[in-house]
């Protein structure tokens, strides 16, 4: 089981900048076809000042976090977990060239079926070059015990 | 974009569905490079197996940016306010995954007009994959 008394941990802050090469790879990825997110010129005709960040691309910059030492002080194993729940609350859009910086933290952490699975709830703050709240990000892991 | 207006549209409407191709390991292979989520579950069958698995599954976060995409063909991403899921299933190699989404409720929030969908994706046999709720402003 996960041990609660790393509820509240926080992680180290983390920036990190969004670059457009990979943001067309994963517009294509996913199979994209509107244009603002593959072609820069598309997007400025639809008023925006780059490529825009698509709803979900927050979670990957956060998954490139450098550290993984939290995973191992909370005692997670990789090949234990699935990802339980994801959501995003929008507070302004995100676009490539931006530096974001993320303030993460384990807001929770419960058990479930006696025990055989942990869930660790982790959230993000994330804020531009500008000091601009973008979004929030929350994260349910389900690590199984046994 | 023809964004739906608020007065129109009606509890129980229907979002124009999205229809992607069957997932295959190239799908996987290049949304592990493309999401930076290199996870071997996702593409390695031999670390899978060991893992209990029958074979590699889909990353839950490509369903979600599937799911992205029915929003952002229904609206303007600037107007998306939140947008949550719960994996309820895992999205195996050949599933062929529709994303469907309803209007479930209409109100006024920060002196804004919006509306609150309940999505989710299907595979081909019906069965439901991911479930979850987004916010925008109309």
């Amino acid at each position: 089981m996960i041990d609660k008394k790393h509820i509240g941990m926080k992680l180290p802050v983390y920036q990190t900048k969004a670059e457009a090469g990979q943001l067309r790879f994963f517009a294509q990825s996913i199979g994209e076809t509107n244009p603002i997110y593959l072609d820069v010129s598309a997007a400025r005709d639809a008023g925006h000042p780059d490529l825009p960040l698509p709803p979900t691309f927050l979670f990957s910059l956060e998954f490139q976090i450098p550290s993984s030492a939290w995973r191992d002080e909370l005692g997670i194993d990789t090949s234990r977990i699935l990802h339980g729940e994801e959501s995003f609350t929008y507070h302004r859009m995100a676009y490539a060239g931006d530096t974001l910086q993320f303030e993460t933290h384990i807001s929770d952490i419960y058990d479930k079926k006696a025990g055989a699975l942990s869930f660790v709830v982790r959230q993000s703050r994330v804020s531009n070059q500008r000091g601009e709240h973008v979004a929030d990000l929350r994260s349910i892991l389900v690590h199984k015990n046994a | 974009m023809n964004t739906p207006s608020f007065a129109s549209l009606q509890i129980g409407d229907s979002l124009p569905a999205l229809q992607l191709p069957p997932i295959t390991r190239t799908t996987l292979a290049l949304f592990a490079g493309a999401s930076g989520d290199h996870n071997r579950i996702h593409i390695d069958i031999d670390y899978a197996r060991k893992a209990g698995a029958v074979d590699v599954f889909a990353h839950g976060m490509l369903s979600m940016a599937y799911l992205g995409r029915l929003l952002t063909q229904w609206v303007d991403q600037r107007q998306l306010r939140s947008f949550g899921v719960r994996f309820t299933g895992i999205t195996h190699l050949g599933h062929q995954i529709t994303c469907h989404g309803k209007v479930v409720e209409k109100f006024e929030e920060n002196g804004e007009q919006r509306v609150k969908l309940e999505i989710e994706t299907r595979n081909q046999y019906g069965d439901t994959k991911i479930v979850g709720d987004a916010v925008v402003a109309l």
